[in-house]
């Protein structure tokens, strides 16, 4: 996976503090076409800040992200979009009150050629893609907070591939699932991952994460423990790095042992 | 947990379930908006209630023509209103600001204008219009880009607005009245000669009636090209019927309005028409500020629905966060939609000065009152995301056959604001219940 060229992005000493609080410090950490990159850590570790300043929903103190090798600048969503990355937050960030063809084309309308909104074409494109996503997919004319939690996430995770996406970013996906919806979540990004998408997936869950991806970095109190290759190491020694901050081979047989304590 | 709940959700809102033909039912497969019809119902139960206190004078031709030229001065306001609050914010300002735009009209064509191009020039109303338009704007982006950009609560802005719009009213004339007005200006107002007349109010109502056939007829084909559910063809031929002949209707109810005898021999001189043994019966036609208030709420409607910004600002309205996340200039929508307040709030100030044919500086007092009670009365929802222009001008309307309807049955000043605030809140106590139950 690793080595072929320039990684898809590369965040590079990244800053973010906030009245004083490092957030996020000097934390560095690449992507590769085709690879899902398990991003842990405890409450407060600094994930969602850090992945905000990737798609442009916070703009960094400091530091500086490569796509395909070349420097750009992010300073809004509209950059991260133009960019090609695509995220799906954690509080999925629906407008309640329109229905899922508007929010998944919210900011990206489709129109007719006098520049009104086409919502035809929208509830068309939205049922192609729903119908994939999540068959059971019904209510395209009802506002979404009248959805189910599962629905609402279809709507979210509709919106974020509809736009040819080649930078994923998945805050907590699979939060607010049921088993069987977890399991539709697994298999897209298996998918997305065979279309070459790169996809930075956020969890709590480790097993979501050793399932799914292909190396783990992990963070702590805002500063990145490391990144390792998920062949290499065991949920343990990932949970000594989310848990004690240290590397597997800086971990002793007895912290081993306490963390099933 | 959300498993569980998931399936009857679903199982509840799946169409085509084989149930009993309630007639809930029926309503939904027409997909008419039953909070509109309920608001339709209020309106015809306070008009039939005024008519029955008043001994059958209140649904008279006459009375109704005027109480549509009451209405237009709120309702252009309410229009703006419904994507101020939409969007999460207030404007207060409204009412003072009309007085301020009202009296610096006034003075542009009296007092102004004058010294330049003389009096009662054909274009003068036209420069008092795009001034007042104008004038209106810029003084509602100010107040919008001190909300959206030094992140000041609307409330506050435009409480300040309140106050110094009505005093620079006041400063800009010294207090004094300026009247009368421009006399082609006063046409925008109504009154005798601001009217259409009968024969070009049938034809509105025959354009406005095509109008809505050919959209409907639009949406249908749009929606069957794309395969999607439409509504049976019964409904949708029922409902093109029913538009229709509202609006014919209220044509033909409103062109009963006749001008009085003195009038209408002046009419028929100028027409060079005959003056039979009993008098002829001249209808007045729509009044102009009528035909601008139903100009200004379709093309509000327009642009709520069926444009990009209409889309943000509910977007806005619904969760900001979200909005601002898709990349939506959420600020510059901000201002924009009290840029529209303060250009409609100009058209509003235009209209009351021509029909009133005067300024003073209590111009348009209590006014930012009214036309929000219009709009929250018509369903749009202070905690935003909610509300549609559509039921502001019916909000204004039913305020305002309120107002006339207790003057004429003779109730005191003090009890009409009474029973105003009691039926304001009772509105709003029922749209939240109303609301709470369509949610589940």
């Amino acid at each position: 996976m690793r080595g072929n060229g320039a990684p898809l992005v590369e965040m590079k000493d990244m800053n973010v503090s906030f009245g004083g609080v490092h957030a996020v410090e000097d934390v560095s950490i690449d992507l590769f076409q085709g690879e899902v990159l398990g991003l842990v850590g405890g409450n407060g570790a600094g994930k969602s800040t850090l992945i905000k300043t990737l798609s442009g929903a916070q703009e960094p103190d400091s530091g500086e992200i490569y796509l395909n090798g070349e420097l750009i600048r992010i300073e809004n969503p509209r950059d991260a979009k133009r960019h090609g990355i695509e995220t799906i937050y954690q509080t999925l960030a629906l407008a309640e009150n329109i229905d899922a063809p508007g929010n998944m084309f919210l900011g990206r309308e489709l129109t007719t050629p006098l520049g009104n909104l086409d919502d035809s074409a929208m509830e068309d494109a939205a049922r192609r893609i729903l119908a994939r996503l999540n068959p059971k997919f019904e209510n395209f004319k009802t506002p979404v907070a009248s959805l189910s939690g599962g629905q609402r996430q279809s709507v979210a995770i509709a919106r974020a591939v509809h736009f040819n996406a080649k930078i994923l970013i998945m805050d907590e996906p699979t939060a607010a699932l049921g088993p069987a919806e977890t399991e539709q979540v697994r298999q897209l990004i298996r998918q997305l991952k065979k279309e070459a998408i790169g996809i930075i997936l956020i969890s709590h869950d480790i097993h979501d994460v050793f399932d799914l991806a292909d190396r783990i970095s992990v963070m702590l109190q805002g500063r990145l423990v490391g990144t390792v290759n998920k062949d290499d190491v065991t949920t343990d020694e990932v949970l000594g790095m989310i848990i004690m901050g240290k590397l597997p081979h800086e971990l002793t047989t007895s912290e081993l042992a306490d963390l099933h304590g | 947990m959300s498993v569980t709940e998931a399936p009857t959700t679903e199982q509840e809102q799946t169409p085509g379930r084989p149930a009993r033909r309630s007639l809930n039912d029926l309503v939904r497969l027409t997909e008419i908006d039953t909070r509109m019809l309920g608001m339709l119902a209020l309106l015809v139960i306070i008009w039939v209630g005024f008519n029955l206190l008043s001994g059958g004078t209140f649904l008279t031709p006459r009375n109704m023509w005027n109480l549509t030229v009451q209405t237009s001065v709120v309702a252009i306001m309410a229009t703006g209103m419904v994507l101020v609050i939409v969007s999460r914010n207030i404007d207060l300002s409204v009412g003072s600001m009309l007085g301020f735009v009202g009296m610096f009209v006034a003075l542009l064509q009296r007092e102004w204008l004058p010294q330049l191009i003389g009096f009662d020039q054909w274009y003068t109303w036209i420069i008092a219009l795009v001034a007042g338009l104008l004038l209106g704007a810029v003084l509602g982006s100010l107040q919008g880009a001190v909300v959206a950009y030094a992140a000041v609560p609307s409330f506050i802005v435009t409480l300040g607005g309140l106050l110094v719009w009505r005093g620079l009213a006041w400063v800009m004339a010294s207090g004094r009245t300026i009247a009368p007005m421009d006399s082609s200006f006063q046409l925008l107002g109504g009154g005798a000669r601001g009217t259409v007349g009968g024969t070009v109010s049938w034809i509105i109502g025959v354009v406005g009636c095509v109008a809505i056939v050919l959209l409907l007829a639009f949406r249908r084909r749009t929606r069957l090209k794309f395969a999607f559910r439409v509504r049976p063809m019964w409904a949708e031929v029922a409902l093109m019927l029913a538009s229709c002949a509202a609006v014919l209707f209220a044509v033909w109810f409103l062109n009963r309005n006749f001008m009085p005898e003195g009038l209408a021999m002046a009419y028929a001189e100028r027409n060079g028409l005959d003056w039979p043994e009993g008098g002829l019966s001249i209808p007045f036609g729509l009044a102009n500020p009528v035909l601008i208030a139903i100009g200004t709420a379709l093309v509000m409607s327009f642009i709520t629905t069926r444009r990009r910004f209409g889309r943000y600002v509910f977007s806005i309205g619904g969760n900001p966060e979200a909005a601002a996340l898709a990349g939506i200039k959420t600020k510059r929508t901000i201002v924009f939609t009290f840029m529209l307040m303060g250009m409609l709030v100009g058209l509003a100030a235009v209209v009351q000065v021509a029909r009133l044919n005067s300024a003073t500086s209590g111009l348009g007092t209590l006014h930012e009152l009214y036309v929000i009670a219009a709009a929250v009365i018509g369903g749009t929802s202070l905690a935003g995301g909610i509300g549609s222009i559509f039921g502001a001008v019916l909000g204004a309307l039913v305020m305002q056959s309120l107002q006339s309807g207790m003057v004429f049955v003779g109730i005191e000043t003090a009890l009409q604001d009474v029973v105003i605030g009691v039926v304001l809140v009772a509105a709003v106590a029922v749209d939240v219940l109303y609301r709470r139950r369509a949610d589940r």
